[in-house]
């Protein structure tokens, strides 16, 4: 029958349906083994690297400290908001969503774009920092609608007294591509390394370590819980005390505001910088939020240059100062006599070339403290001249002239101390007679910072080589006498003293009678260095006085000094660039920067009083 | 059963409905219905709102709807065949011109508060309608070349109505279910070779120059998804992961990370199989599929039973329509195919796809209660 054909066919072929049935759940069932057993591994960490994310915790930068704890450097809390391209679900869009909320202008979302490009995708890149509290609290309360936007309180660095300090502490920023590198911590959006100063210098102390964030995120980045087990907490970095004195510094910095100038005070038993001073200044804040390249450009082309350590990287001629050391040498090597006198007629002359005195009468016959009392510059041409350079160079290395010191501060200059080495090496030329006379006054090649000249008044006062520190790590070694015999000393200091305290010193009028401090006595010594050649013709008709030639080319003023003179406690120098008179108008400032050493000692701030005290002025 | 009817005369009425009924098949879906419903309460994260509930209240409604249809007289549903097919068809041309559209493809069609997936309810409606056909055909007829061309127009014309909607899942498996049907239907082996081999060469220049760019790319992906992670191939790569880290015995009930934290797309309808992975591992996936291919047995057993072609060949259109379900849902999870959007029969939620496969039930346990019966092969009844 037609029917059991059919319901032949049927059965047969039921079987091949069964078996094709059952060949279809074999072969899923194959395939699951594959999957979930050979493949497992490879599946369950791709499964975790979904679950779980690693936030990098970022660590609390250490503070900068002035010697009584004042804070120099600090960290604020930041509202920042962030954006993880990967979990946004389209950058675009998420800005757009975002711009509903907070302002991005055009410029921002380029740079945003360009940040999301250059980086892998999970990593976030910043949308805006420093937002005010309001806007921070309603991006927080609109994140779940905002994919992939992160708001998160970062920290900020803070400089409490902004350009006071900056040359010191420097400032950070963002570590540069370069440097940067694949370290997922300087590459952290929120995360700012030291650029310049000692938060430069010392951003490996300061830095601290980070730590690490477990969380547990959904699909859309959204962290759904933090797990707390494998969280390492950052170590904050550390504080650094610094042996400086923010009172003393910001006396210092107003007691020179109207000129490009800097000072160093010392402590000289110790080595102890109380006060490094640079002006004009700039505000490290501007750096550490992020300056526009106009304001930068601006502080750049400024000719008093905001932006250079002066006090530790501008040289100067040492000019007169530098006779006090040529002083020691010529007694030390027996050329002269204390009690020799030099007749000075106002030139001498050394082959066919005459060299002049800065007093066109000449000083008459002056022996070795008249001289240094009076400045004398013939006396020291020929101490000078029988001393010979190598000598000169020697007595000036051993006083800190030409070194290096290693304050932490980035941009120490050594200056230059000048010998026939030195200059064969340097333009292959054989030294001239002519150039240690000139070098005998502090003048030709020879150049020292501020902060050298600081080390040198403390040495002379002290007799011991004093060295110099701005951070306080443990205490100072023992200073090392320096080898020349105490009279030599009290020679040089009690005509430092005289320069200062008696009538017919140089500084004695311009610091208006002298220290006038109780009844300390002070010892310092001036210096004008000269920043143009004098021309035979221009001796002729007359040498320019200062504010007769432009301010760029009038001699530098510098004063060093130091008191009490009996038992010297505290040393100051100062130079102002183009301030012409060493005496006139670096004396005075010194003095009193010398004189608020002594306030900060008994507890007074000195910044209370300046501020009616204003700097004198003459030419 | 009770000892008084033990003998000669086979129970009637409700105790005959009771005996003869196939409470095992029952059993076995009454477990995947739970197994659906405890996976979609995970999905919530531990809550019976919004879909545990909601597939458990429809689950329900589809084993009624599945008690009814056991009850209707196969007879009648024969009478019905052409006549469904020809009400589905319309409301295929409906969908075409009035259909709304969901996820980018029109399948709904709204008429008052009721919507109708009218390409669910031609699955049904495809297997009455051939079953009927070769009912009434020799065997002959049914196995040459000319008795092919009725059952090419009523598979072809809603697959191509189907494909346009697109819904390539549904039209593949209503193309799978006829051929199905028809092979059953005793067609001859050269034709069948034929056809394969015809299909064997027209696949690559179909590729070639049927298909459009973006179409070829959903294929590439398909064959490649990490070569997008996070665009097209991010469903399949995801659905890969919650399998494979799922292992032998799973992570554990409301453990699985991928689905909890929504890195699943889709995951409490088309993708519900790789959380149950993720969960309960490869024995778990293995139970389902077990409990799966115990269904298909037992639906194969109850058309082979049958006295008479029309039941014979619905009920075996009826187990290719689910095994084509649970084929296409698992290789699409499991990354053997493309992501043609056919939920896992019974687990899934959604409404409609419950409602076809126990209706499909439904028959077949009424074919079953009349497997002895002998129906005439030139008229239909009613």
């Amino acid at each position: 029958m037609k029917r059991n054909d059919r319901e032949t066919t049927f059965s047969r072929r039921s079987f091949i349906l069964a078996g094709g049935g059952g060949l279809i759940f074999t072969g899923l069932g194959a395939r699951l083994v594959s999957l979930q057993i050979s493949q497992t591994e490879r599946y369950r960490t791709l499964s975790e690297d979904n679950q779980f994310n690693f936030r990098l915790l970022t660590p609390s930068r250490g503070r900068i400290l002035d010697r009584n704890g004042e804070v120099l450097a600090d960290n604020q809390d930041a509202y920042n908001v962030l954006m993880v391209p990967d979990q946004t679900g389209g950058v675009e869009e998420a800005i757009d969503r975002l711009s509903a909320h907070i302002e991005i202008s055009d410029g921002q979302r380029q740079r945003i774009l360009r940040e999301v490009q250059r980086n892998p995708s999970f990593r976030p890149v910043t949308i805006a920092e420093n937002l005010d509290w309001e806007t921070f609290a309603r991006l927080n309360v609109h994140a779940p609608d905002l994919p992939g936007i992160l708001p998160v309180v970062g920290e900020v660095r803070y400089y409490p007294h902004g350009p006071i300090l900056a040359h010191t502490t420097g400032y950070v920023g963002k570590a540069s591509e370069e440097v940067a590198g694949n370290d997922p911590l300087l590459r952290h959006p929120g995360f700012r390394i030291g650029r310049d100063g000692l938060e430069l210098s010392l951003d490996e102390r300061l830095r601290g370590e980070a730590g690490a964030l477990k969380v547990e995120v959904d699909a859309y980045g959204r962290v759904v819980r933090e797990l707390p087990d494998p969280k390492t907490q950052p170590a904050p970095g550390d504080d650094i005390r610094l042996t400086l004195d923010l009172k003393l510094q910001q006396y210092a910095a107003q007691r020179m505001e109207d000129e490009a100038a800097s000072a160093v005070a010392m402590d000289v038993r110790n080595g102890d910088i109380l006060a490094l001073a640079s002006v004009p200044s700039y505000d490290p804040n501007s750096f550490a939020k992020g300056m526009s390249q106009k304001e930068y450009d601006a502080l750049r082309a400024d000719e008093r240059q905001p932006l250079f350590k002066k006090a530790v990287g501008g040289l100067y001629p040492p000019a007169s100062t530098f006779k006090l050391l040529v002083a020691l040498a010529a007694q030390r090597h027996g050329v002269m006599d204390p009690g020799e006198r030099v007749f000075c007629s106002g030139r001498i002359r050394l082959g066919n070339h005459p060299f002049h005195c800065w007093k066109r009468g000449g000083h008459g016959a002056l022996d070795m403290a008249g001289a240094i009392q009076h400045s004398c510059d013939i006396y020291y041409y020929e101490a000078a001249r029988r001393l010979g350079i190598e000598k000169i160079a020697e007595t000036a290395r051993e006083f800190g002239l030409g070194e290096k010191f290693d304050i932490s501060v980035p941009g120490v200059q050594s200056g230059t101390v000048p010998d026939e080495a030195w200059k064969l090496a340097r333009f292959g030329e054989r030294w001239q007679g002519g150039e240690t006379l000139i070098a005998g006054i502090g003048q030709g090649y020879l150049s020292t910072s501020p902060l050298q000249l600081a080390v040198m008044t403390a040495r002379l006062a002290t007799g011991r080589a004093v060295t110099p520190r701005v951070v306080t790590d443990g205490s100072p070694g023992a200073f090392a006498h320096l080898n020349y015999n105490d009279e030599s000393f009290a020679l040089v200091r009690e005509a430092m003293m005289s320069v200062c305290e008696q009538p017919g010193g140089t500084a004695y009028y311009a610091l208006g009678g002298g220290f006038e401090y109780g009844d300390m006595l002070m010892a310092g010594k001036s210096g004008t260095g000269q920043v143009r050649r004098i021309s035979l013709s221009e001796r002729a008709t007359g040498v320019l006085k200062g504010d007769q030639v432009p301010w760029k080319y009038r001699d530098h003023a510098l004063f060093v000094c130091f008191a009490p003179y009996e038992d010297p406690r505290y040393a100051v120098a100062v130079v102002v660039e183009h301030g012409v008179g060493g005496s006139s108008n670096a004396g005075p400032r010194a003095r009193d920067i010398l004189r608020a050493c002594f306030e900060r000692e008994a507890g007074r701030d000195p910044t209370a009083v300046a501020a009616a005290d204003t700097p004198e002025r003459d030419t | 059963m009770s000892s008084v009817f033990m003998g000669s005369s086979r129970p009637r009425g409700v105790l005959a409905f009771l005996h003869n009924f196939d409470w095992t098949l029952v059993a076995l879906l009454m477990l995947l219905g739970g197994i659906g419903v405890g996976m979609l309460y995970s999905v919530a994260e531990g809550d019976w709102s919004p879909w545990a509930v909601r597939h458990a209240i429809r689950f329900s409604l589809g084993v009624g709807l599945m008690m009814i249809a056991a009850l209707i007289d196969i007879r009648i549903w024969m009478a019905i065949a052409y006549p469904a097919w020809a009400g589905v068809m319309v409301l295929l041309l409906g969908v075409e011109f009035f259909g709304s559209a969901a996820m980018g493809a029109e399948r709904w069609l709204e008429i008052g508060p009721i919507r109708v997936q009218p390409s669910e309810l031609m699955k049904i409606a495809l297997v009455l309608a051939l079953a009927r056909y070769y009912h009434g055909l020799s065997s002959d007829r049914a196995s040459g070349f000319l008795g092919l061309i009725p059952p090419a127009i009523l598979i072809g014309a809603p697959v191509l109505l189907i494909l346009r909607q697109p819904d390539l899942g549904t039209a593949v498996l209503l193309a799978l279910t006829g051929v199905v049907i028809v092979f059953m239907a005793g067609l001859n082996w050269w034709i069948i070779i034929f056809g394969a081999g015809a299909a064997a060469v027209g696949a690559p220049l179909f590729y070639t120059f049927g298909l459009q760019d973006y179409q070829r790319q959903r294929i590439f992906t398909f064959l490649n998804p990490e070569a997008d992670p996070m665009g097209e191939g991010y469903q399949i790569l995801q659905s890969k992961i919650a399998l494979g880290s799922g292992g032998v015995w799973g992570k554990g009930y409301m453990e699985g990370t991928q689905a909890q934290l929504d890195f699943l797309p889709e995951k409490h309808t088309d993708f519900i199989f790789t959380m149950l992975g993720e969960e309960f591992g490869l024995m778990g996936c293995l139970f389902v599929l077990i409990l799966y291919a115990l269904v298909s047995a037992r639906l194969i057993m109850i058309a082979t039973s049958c006295r008479n072609q029309f039941s014979r060949l619905a009920v075996a259109g009826i187990a290719a329509t689910f095994v084509s379900y649970v084929f296409i849902n698992i290789a699409m999870v499991t990354g053997l195919a493309p992501v043609v959007g056919v939920p896992l029969p019974l687990i899934s939620y959604g409404g409609t796809v419950i409602i076809t496969v126990m209706a499909g039930f439904g028959i077949a346990l009424s074919a079953h209660l009349n497997r002895g019966r002998e129906l005439d092969r030139s008229r239909s009844f009613v």
